[in-house]
């Protein structure tokens, strides 16, 4: 693997499906809501019942509209279809989709890394039921038989292609992370994969680094978290590259992701030649945009996770594509650095905010929600502030976290009141005269012993004190 | 602009019927062949036309947009839409063994 | 008791008090009761929900309120508009056993009027046919003459209509369905502009050319039932939002000083008989009598519209009919109920089973027209001539007001005379077809008879939402017209009531 890569290269394009968040279905008003008894969310028109027609749903519009003009597409007068083929998942036997007009067109992505995608295309369509494989341990082939539930026939998806931009299984987790941000920042999507609201479709070819060709590619499906379109993609970039290397050559096919197996596996029955047979859908016409309505989405659109991280960057002064950064956009927790910048944080106090926030609230989103804007805004205060060590600061937000409450009063209570510069130099000249042989070697200039003086100095004050302060007395004693 | 499709062959007609999941006998698929051939013999005229710049009418309508709130309607009562069905389990549908994934 | 025989008279006297819904009602079935037998007009006769809806209209009425437009008067339905917890069938096999949990639109608006809903009417199957020959219960016969077709595919409601079985009835006209049967049952039928009433509940065949419409034994009930049904409705996103134009505001204009253009294309069509063109030029010389300016006109594209219609048709219906798998509802093959056999096998069993030859022959032609490499040759070729039908009929209408045309190429055929070629069933359709690729209104009223002494039909054509002129004429046209036959049954009705 690690040689053949420098000679090969992984060209990767991704299909994105989306769930929308609307109350109800795309061409009826039963309910959209995930997890309901089976077949309970079913009406004439979802069923495919003979004599049914479609009316299409105005917020899954909007919503299709929001997620293109959030990937910087032109938003055009667009056409549904019939995509034609016989499954039992489809209650009409065709799915209604766009084709050649698609409501998004030609927009573009930019990776945290600055790496731009581009997005060919962000269209709407309806979502197929669920089937349950009985028997066989629920492995379609070998089951005896399967059951169908049409709760989740109809509900409104986008489908968005990206442009084979994409280099590596990073780059793709990367792809999928942020556009999940930008979908739920639009409120068109919960982002939750592992319900299925986000599906990822992979088309995957290699080819010898720096050819201007691609090689023929293979779509993968079936791949329900970041972890698994890693693994498959990285799966099925080697398996091709063996093949050609061992003379054979790719076919382009639909392959399957087996999770439990690690491997991608052929998946359509052979003699089945597909024919969509597509044809301009009789019972809808299109859908025109006009100006005003475009630019109403525009405006509602709310900052997206590529402006928040380059503002949190830009008041913190930490790179916008720092693990901390990233993880406070993705979590949306930017509020609660913004609250200390209001509160006439400097950069080193919001650069705080933004460890604590990544470091400590991320891990309890529930807490996270809670947690009062202005008191966090006093704790980072306290602690660039020096009125609090790492370590108290710590303590204290977790307290505020478990029970609320105001920082100083509990710093109080733990009585972790700041220790004033006369009293730290007591106890460094006590530590330093306790320990005159290490103090020879640390003052001849081993800096390694600074860790031993600090920890005596620590355990002296319980804590309390100021370990920065403290090693800075260090060396001014040397 | 439209090249004319050479004439419908039996082996057309046999893959049209997998497509439209159709079985025929060898019997009904000689006779469709030569049906069908007959009508679309009689749509030459149509083929041979020059539509050159003329646009497709989908629809005799002009309308667009035709959109409804995002307002929940009381759904089908279950057992009045499972009791339509030819074999049912578990409140679900119930199929035959499903050869291939769905595309 | 003496009921009259058009709805009009019916509904007026119910609605004074001066008949009984469930009178008017027991009459109808006792012709229904003894001469249903011969005709097979139904595919299910509703006694007992009649008389339940006959006795509620009574209710309204006793009570001082008004039922409707159509207080009391019995309305028979075209087998593919559905109607909740009763069967509804297209006379297919496939649809057997299935009870809709809905119904259809105009379903609604028949019972908002006041009307009785006397049963569900025989058709071809899923609208396939201009003979009723293709149901898969048997052919309706034509009440004129019982070995004759009564034309199609709402055979079943102008065979119900001319036979007095009720004097109105919905029909669904794709390529003249409606206005076909008609001419050879000897009564009206018009089908409205495209998107003029809702299609909801209506089992699509071409979902860009379906619409249902009227049968009646004369034009102002024709207009009548139009304008109860007619309107928006949010369930049908292809129904117009607009009020629609009243069928019935100038039945008795007269036609005085309005241009009519006889269509040359279609009175010269291949397979045209001699006494159904000269019954059409007898009523365009009636409207010159009458006062309209009457002059030839061309629209060159209709002569494409056949084969045009042939290719559009079968495509839409080859992927309205994919939804039919044995999966959610209707019938199933053994296949698959027996646990034999994976899925594929039930779709190919349950569906050929289930399906006439008819219906798969056009599944056949669509899902072909429409399969890769030849949609643009025949599929997207067909769209384009209906560009052109639109542009002919909007030059046409530039000059003339309302358009002529015979209905049918000849008077009822014999039953098996054409089910041998699907060509020459398929040529019954081509004068009525234009209208329905342009989604244009058009009406055929009975004028006179063919040599034969059956039933002739003449067309007049309208441009988008002409309703109101199209009526017009066709009741001058009406009032110019030779007496039409009235088969015996139906003349036989009164003693058939009081008995
Ligand atoms: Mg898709
Ligand atoms: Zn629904």
């Amino acid at each position: 693997m690690t040689t053949t890569t420098t000679e090969w290269e992984t060209v990767i394009g991704l299909e994105v499906h989306c769930e929308l968040r609307t109350a109800t279905k795309m061409f009826c008003g039963c309910r959209n809501s995930f997890g309901e008894e089976p077949n309970t969310n079913v009406c004439p028109v979802c069923l495919g019942l003979p004599g049914s027609l479609p009316v299409l749903n105005r917020t899954a519009v909007e919503y299709a509209m929001r997620i293109g003009t959030a990937l910087h597409c032109r938003v055009q007068p667009s056409l549904f279809h019939r995509k034609n083929y016989f499954y039992p998942d489809m209650p009409k036997d065709y799915q209604i989709s766009q084709y050649d007009i698609p409501i998004n067109a030609d927009g573009w992505l930019d990776l945290p890394n600055g790496r731009r995608v581009g997005i060919v295309r962000a269209h709407m369509e309806e979502d197929t039921g669920k089937t349950t494989h009985v028997g066989g341990g629920g492995r379609i082939h070998d089951a005896a038989h399967s059951l169908v539930d049409y709760n989740r026939a109809g509900v409104p998806l986008v489908e968005i292609v990206s442009a084979p931009d994409l280099r590596s299984a990073e780059d793709a987790r990367a792809y999928v992370d942020e556009l999940r941000s930008i979908l739920v920042a639009t409120g068109a999507s919960d982002g939750k994969m592992e319900e299925g609201s986000l599906r990822v479709d992979a088309n995957v070819s290699v080819r010898p680094a720096g050819s201007p060709e691609f090689g023929t590619r293979c779509e993968i499906k079936n791949m329900n978290s970041l972890r698994s379109l890693g693994r498959a993609i990285e799966y099925e970039a080697a398996r091709q590259i063996a093949l050609i290397t061992e003379g054979g050559t790719v076919s382009q096919e639909t392959r399957h992701w087996d999770e439990a197996a690690g491997r991608t596996g052929s998946m359509r029955s052979k003699e089945e030649a597909y024919d969509y047979r597509y044809f301009p859908e009789p019972d809808l016409v299109p859908v025109e945009p006009s100006e005003e309505w475009i630019r109403s989405v525009q405006d509602s659109l709310p900052r997206l996770p590529a402006d928040r991280r380059a503002a949190l960057a830009g008041a913190s002064g930490m790179t916008a594509d720092s693990d901390a950064v990233i993880t406070v956009v993705r979590l949306g927790l930017d509020d609660l650095v913004e609250a200390v910048v209001a509160a006439g944080g400097s950069a080193a106090a919001a650069a705080v905010a933004v460890r604590r926030v990544a470091n400590e609230v991320a891990s309890d989103p529930e807490a996270a929600a809670g947690l009062d804007r202005t008191a966090f805004a006093r704790l980072v205060a306290m602690e660039a502030g020096g009125e609090l060590t790492a370590a108290q600061a710590r303590t204290v937000l977790k307290a505020m976290m478990d029970g609320g409450g105001d920082p100083d009063r509990i710093a109080a209570d733990l009585g972790f009141e700041a220790m004033d510069a006369s009293a730290l130099e007591k106890v460094v000249d006590e530590v330093v005269a306790a320990h005159p042989a290490e103090w020879e070697r640390f003052a001849a200039g081993e800096d390694k012993l600074t860790g031993f003086f600090i920890g005596h100095i620590k355990s002296a004050t319980d804590g309390k004190a100021d370990l920065k302060a403290a090693s800075a007395l260090l060396r001014s004693r040397r | 602009m439209n090249h004319m499709p050479r004439r419908i062959t039996t082996d057309d007609v046999a893959h049209v019927a997998r497509l439209a999941r159709l079985r025929l006998s060898d019997v009904e698929l000689e006779e469709f062949t030569g049906q069908l051939a007959a009508v679309l013999d009689h749509a030459r005229d149509v083929e041979a036309l020059d539509t050159e710049g003329v646009p497709p009418t989908a629809h005799p309508l002009p309308l667009v947009n035709v959109l409804r709130d995002d307002v929940v309607v009381p759904s089908l009562d279950r057992d009045e839409v499972l009791r339509q069905a030819p074999s049912v389990e578990a409140d679900r549908f119930r199929v035959p063994r499903i050869l291939g994934e769905a595309p | 008791m003496n009921v009259p025989t058009n709805a009009a008279a019916i509904a007026a006297s119910v609605r004074a008090g001066e008949l009984k819904a469930a009178d008017v009602l027991e009459q109808y079935l006792a012709r229904i009761e003894r001469h249903e037998e011969q005709v097979h007009a139904f595919n299910l006769v509703l006694t007992l929900e009649a008389r339940a809806s006959a006795a509620a209209v009574d209710e309204v009425v006793a009570a001082g309120g008004d039922p409707g437009p159509l207080a009391g008067v019995p309305v028979a339905l075209k087998d593919n508009l559905c109607t909740r917890g009763i069967p509804t069938t297209c006379s297919s096999r496939i649809l057997e056993r299935w009870r809709p949990p809905y119904d259809a639109t105009v379903v609604r608006r028949l019972a908002a009027a006041g009307a009785v809903v006397v049963g569900k009417t025989n058709m071809d199957e899923f609208a396939m046919g201009s003979s009723t020959e293709n149901s898969a219960f048997g052919p309706t016969r034509n009440p004129h003459d019982l070995d004759r077709v009564p034309g199609g595919s709402s055979g079943g409601s102008s065979a119900a209509v001319a036979a007095g079985f009720a004097p109105l009835a919905l029909g669904s006209d794709t390529g003249g369905s409606i206005r076909q049967p008609a001419a050879l049952c000897g009564v009206v039928g018009a089908k409205p502009t495209y998107g003029l009433v809702s299609r909801y509940g209506l089992i699509a065949f071409a979902s860009s050319l379906d619409q249902i419409g009227p049968l009646a034994l004369d034009v102002r009930d024709a207009a009548l039932l139009l304008d109860a049904i007619a309107g928006p409705d949010s369930r049908d996103s292809t129904c117009l939002a607009e009020h629609p134009p009243a069928a019935a505001a100038r039945l008795d204009g007269g036609v005085e000083g309005l241009r009519v253009g006889v269509v040359r294309e279609l009175a010269g069509a291949e397979g045209m008989s001699a006494d159904v063109v000269a019954r059409m030029r007898d009523a365009a010389d009636a409207l010159a009598a009458a006062g309209a300016k009457v002059d030839e006109v061309s629209v060159p594209a209709a002569v494409y519209g056949l084969s045009a219609y042939y290719l559009i048709a079968p495509a839409e219906a080859s992927s309205n009919l994919a939804r039919y798998d044995g999966v959610r509802y209707g019938a199933r093959s053994r296949t698959g109920t027996d646990g034999a056999g994976d899925i594929t096998e039930m779709y190919l069993d349950t569906r050929s089973e289930g399906f006439g030859a008819e219906v798969k022959r056009r599944i056949m032609l669509g899902t072909y027209a429409l399969s890769a490499g030849y949609y643009d040759a025949y599929y997207g070729q067909a769209q384009r001539v209906r560009t052109l039908i639109l542009r002919d009929f909007a030059a046409a209408y530039r000059n003339f007001d309302v358009l002529l045309s015979p209905t049918a190429p000849g008077t009822a055929f014999g039953m098996g005379a054409k089910t041998a070629d699907p060509l020459t069933m398929y040529l019954n359709d081509v004068c009525t077809i234009p209208s329905n690729l342009a989604g244009h209104p058009a009406i055929s009223v009975p004028f006179g008879t063919g040599a034969d002494g059956l039933p002739v039909g003449v067309q007049v054509l309208a441009p988008a939402l002409g309703e109101t002129l199209m009526f017009q004429v066709a009741a001058a046209l009406e009032a110019a017209a030779p007496a039409t036959p009235v088969p015996a049954m139906r003349a036989g009705g009164q003693e058939g009531a009081s008995r």
